[in-house]
């Protein structure tokens, strides 16, 4: 076990790690806003305007924003000197604890002068933007959560992927069959536990290396799914048109200007992502479920030798997490499309195990950038109406190259729980 | 009144051991009972199997006067059985009280864990017992010394009444285990009973009110504190008599064979964990390195041995600087490593024994003529390694994972040895192995010695480093905090010096004061 130590000297060392860090991300700042002035601010002339909608759906006229319209060129000017001035402080004086905050800061300035640029003389729906952008961050959020539970009691679960898409199958087919969409997604949330399932009795009980359990269901589900839809869903279309939950705004809150139409006036997907992400989050730091769970993420002989059953708490988790991810899974049919589609799951699962380490296996943490990876998504759809001069693969790249550089330097290194994909051995 | 547990013909088999035969313990209400055995000698598993982490093949277990069957922890909690293991049992990222009330938690409403009525307990029992620690205290931000308190605090909260510590002692400095053995004896004033492993003879006369002694498995004696003496007790433990001091001659110390300017280390997490070590270790003496486990000694060693790069700072062995050398350049300058965990870095545990014996010379004459190994040759020159170094093992083609601790101890010192070498760097070189396997390492490492050999012996057992040094170098938080002359150090001095008091503080002790060397 590892004792020691802050000696006086380590400390100094970090202290100047620490100081040399920070002038690094002042000079950061600085280029970003240099970058930001000679994309979107340089060649814009003075007199045009970008104008963005507040609202989002049907709003009656009585309570409509006004549409916001802004000066293209001194709206990125403006932000270009509060980011030179964020940098030169940093550079001068360094924010201390508040850098991370001041680095979000600044490049949301930077997408922001990006948008303003891209919508110079134009309009855009920004309400829309970010509804859509919520809507995406949806099933990330749901996958991470899964994800969360299973690694927090010390299973892998990259079988996320094939869970979510052989629920959204079986959340279409049997919606369809019973004309009934709670109990398509009943199947589907079923459907995922049962794999997952199998996975716990791989990895828990025959201590499968877990990586390799996991492919093969992913495999398994793009196999089955993919033949079972070729052969029965594409053919027969009475299989597969299961229709969609309809958004319900909640009360009081979807009467929020700008805010209720983006975050309060969708399907219960929205609304079940909402509630689950406090739940895990309360589950995990305030129950004794979550601390059972944690301590055996984290170190299963230790809760073994205080009468903590190792085995079942594991099968527990990976459980849960197969129901999340079911819940997840049917997004994709039954909150969005209506019908099931080869693949349609498009690598989301594996985004949000992404989205999982970004946000530290915390749930809020995960949340918030399934949200970003959410907003990249949305961005995409919005910049091919606006006729950007960019291919629209490199902005969808664009928040990992960022979840990269982030997670190289700014979050610190990500640290799994200690016992994450260990096989417990009984003695 | 009946003894608060019994142990009767408790037997427990493993594949190929038969780790306890036939035991039979009793421990009385309020007492120290002190089991004390060598390595091996089947003191963890006998308390594993009480704590419920083994089923015994047979045997009964009684307490207070009652039968019980224990088949979990939960039936040992639940008897009032609480255990502090030999490698902690605590989750680092959790905090104090978590880990106290993981298993009991205290709830609010039904479903929310009670934080603060758990703290509040442990704040009692703290004070009840002169147990002080911050509970909400993260377990990683904790000296050695508090994690082993926060164990204990798990079972006082547990109300247990039995408590078994196993070789509690192991981490500590030797005015720590005196700290302890003043917990353990307000416990028992407070009505408690503990069940006390150790191997160190002088803790076991310190604090024990009664002394089981164990062998290969089974009880071979009882002794009393007053009545024992330690070298009675170490032949019962042992089997025979045994020396207790190791012999040897007046070093004479040559040139200086390693020098270490300045040197900086960090470990995989970048701590900085050697600080700015200067020394020089001379032909035909030994150095020895003490200090608490985890101050900077392994960082170290794997730096001397071209195994971890150096922040800062110079090496030179025999004139040669090795700063940023390899291993391999290392080796070929003559230098010798016992790495500290045998099983991981100094053995392929897959490998036959013969194979081994040559895993750092086997591209070089007459093991391997070109590319190509010479099979005949390398099974000789085993064969005799085997007979020579008194290895214990089926053959030369066994492979060396089965082989017992301290004949894969004797296949690492066989290698290392029996090649011409300027400089042996001994890492933990008798971690636990049993005694017989430490007196012969010790006498190959004085024989090298005598040989004009030098040696740095790394060791976190002041008993070895007082055996073997010429000179003791300290080791706190990654500096040299002190070197003195073997002769002129005494246990309690260095122990004062392990825990980091300067030297300044400490009047060193007499000249010729008596050291004794215990095993
Ligand atoms: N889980 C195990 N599997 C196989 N052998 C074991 C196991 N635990 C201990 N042993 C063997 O049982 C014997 C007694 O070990 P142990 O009880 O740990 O000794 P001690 O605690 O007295 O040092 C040793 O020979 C050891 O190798
Ligand atoms: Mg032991």
């Amino acid at each position: 076990m590892a004792t020691v130590t802050t000696t006086v000297s380590t400390r100094m060392l970090t202290e100047q790690a620490h100081q040399t860090r920070q002038r690094v991300f002042g000079v950061v700042f600085i280029v970003i806003a240099l970058a930001s002035y000679w994309l979107f601010a340089r060649n814009v002339d003075g007199g045009l305007v970008s104008t963005f909608g507040l609202n989002q759906g049907n709003v009656p006229a009585a309570e409509r924003l006004p549409d916001w319209e802004i000066p293209s060129y001194g709206t990125v000017t403006a932000l270009v000197v509060v980011s030179a001035a964020v940098g030169a402080y940093q550079l001068a004086r360094g924010f201390g604890r508040a850098t991370s905050v001041m680095l979000g800061l600044v490049a949301l300035f930077f997408v922001f002068s990006f948008l303003t640029w891209a919508t110079r003389d134009q309009a855009i729906n920004l309400a829309g933007m970010l509804k859509t952008m919520v809507s995406r961050a949806v099933p990330l959020t749901l996958g991470a959560l899964s994800g969360i539970l299973c690694e927090r009691a010390g299973v892998v679960n990259i079988a996320i992927e094939g869970l979510m898409l052989s629920a959204a199958m079986m959340a279409a087919l049997v919606g369809s069959v019973t004309h009934n969409l709670w109990i398509g997604l009943l199947a589907a949330m079923l459907t995922s536990a049962l794999l997952a399932l199998f996975h716990g009795v791989l990895s828990i009980k025959y201590k499968v290396d877990q990586i390799i359990s996991g492919t093969v269901i992913n495999i398994f589900a793009a196999g089955i799914t993919s033949f079972i839809s070729s052969k029965f869903l594409q053919v027969f279309q009475e299989l597969n048109n299961a229709g969609t939950f309809q958004a319900y705004p909640i009360p009081v809150l979807s009467k929020i200007p700008f805010i209720g139409g983006i975050f309060f006036d969708s399907n219960i997907f929205t609304y079940g992502a909402y509630v689950l992400l406090i739940v895990v989050h309360v589950g995990l730091f305030y129950t004794r479920w979550g601390l059972r769970a944690r301590a055996v993420g984290e170190h299963p002989r230790a809760a073994d030798t205080l009468g903590i059953n190792v085995f079942r708490t594991r099968y527990v988790n990976v459980v849960l997490g197969g129901l999340v991810a079911g819940f997840g899974g049917g997004y994709f049919t039954l909150g969005s499309v209506g019908r099931f589609d080869e693949l349609m799951t498009a690598g989301r699962g594996f985004i949000s195990l992404a989205a999982m380490i970004f946000g530290k296996w915390t749930p809020f943490g995960a949340a918030g950038s399934a949200l970003i990876f959410g907003f990249a998504e949305s961005l995409q759809g919005k910049l091919a109406i606006l006729k950007v001069p960019i291919p629209s693969q490199f902005l969808l790249m664009a928040p990992y190259i960022a979840t990269m550089i982030a997670l190289a330097g700014v979050v610190g290194r990500a640290i799994p729980p200690a016992a994450d994909g260990q096989p417990y051995e009984k003695q | 009144m009946p003894p608060i547990l019994e142990l009767h013909g408790i037997t427990k088999h493993f594949p190929g051991v038969l780790a306890n035969d036939h035991i039979d313990l009793t421990l009385n209400q309020g007492e120290i009972l002190a089991l004390l055995g060598e390595n091996g000698a089947g003191k963890s598993t006998l308390m594993n199997v009480l704590y419920g982490l083994y089923q015994p093949d047979q045997g009964e277990i009684v307490v207070r006067g009652k039968r019980i069957t224990v088949h979990s922890p939960n039936d040992a909690i639940a008897a009032g059985v609480g255990m502090v293991h030999q490698h902690f049992m605590l989750v680092p990222v959790l905090t104090v009280t978590e880990n106290v009330m993981l298993g009991v938690e205290s709830l609010t409403a039904g479903v929310f864990l009670d934080r603060k009525a758990a703290a509040a307990r442990i704040r009692e029992i703290s004070k009840q017992y002169g147990l002080q620690v911050d509970p909400e205290a993260y377990i990683k931000d904790l000296p050695v010394g508090l994690q082993q308190r926060v164990e204990i605090i798990k079972l006082l909260y547990r109300h247990a009444d039995i408590l078994i510590l196993d070789e509690p002692t192991a981490v500590l400095t030797p005015q720590e285990a005196d700290e302890l053995f003043k917990v353990m004896r307000s416990l028992v004033a407070q009505g408690k009973s503990i069940i006390f492993i150790t191997h160190k003879l002088r803790e076991v006369l310190a604090v024990a009110d009664r002394i089981d002694v164990l062998r290969l498995g089974k009880v071979v004696g009882e002794a009393g504190p007053k009545t024992a003496t330690e070298s009675l007790l170490a032949s019962m433990m042992v089997g025979r008599q045994v020396e207790l001091r190791v012999h040897k001659t007046v070093a004479k110390p040559g040139e200086a064979v390693l020098r270490v300017n300045d040197l900086r280390v960090l470990d995989d997490r970048e701590n900085l964990m050697v600080d700015g070590v200067s020394f020089e270790v001379r032909a035909g003496e030994i150095l020895g390195v003490a200090g608490v486990q985890g101050n900077g000694q392994t960082e170290l060693v794997e730096a001397l041995t071209g195994l971890r790069p150096t922040l800062a700072g110079r090496m030179f062995i025999d004139g040669h600087e090795v700063t940023r050398a390899s291993p391999r350049r290392v080796v070929e300058l003559g230098v010798a490593h016992i790495p500290e965990d045998r099983q991981s870095d100094g053995l392929v545990l897959s490998y036959p024994v013969a194979d081994n014996l040559v895993l750092n010379t086997y591209y070089l004459p007459p093991f391997a003529r070109g590319v190509v190994m010479q099979q005949p040759e390398i099974e000789r020159a085993a064969a005799e390694r085997v007979e020579q170094f008194d290895v214990r093992t089926p053959g030369i083609q066994t492979t060396a994972g089965s082989l017992s601790g301290g004949n894969q101890q004797k296949v690492i010192v066989a290698r290392e040895l029996s090649r011409p070498i300027k400089l042996l760097i001994a890492a933990q070189p008798t971690r636990g192995l049993d005694v017989g396997s430490i007196e012969y390492i010790h006498s190959r490492i004085i024989e090298k010695r005598a040989a004009g050999c030098a040696v740095l012996a790394v060791s976190t057992e002041l008993d070895e480093i007082l055996a073997l040094s010429d000179r003791i170098a300290v080791m706190y938080r990654g500096r040299i905090v002190a070197t003195v002359e073997a002769r002129r150090a005494t246990k309690e001095y260095l122990g004062l010096l392990m825990a980091g008091v300067s030297p300044d503080q400490i009047a060193p002790p007499e000249e010729g004061e008596e050291v004794q060397a215990v095993f």
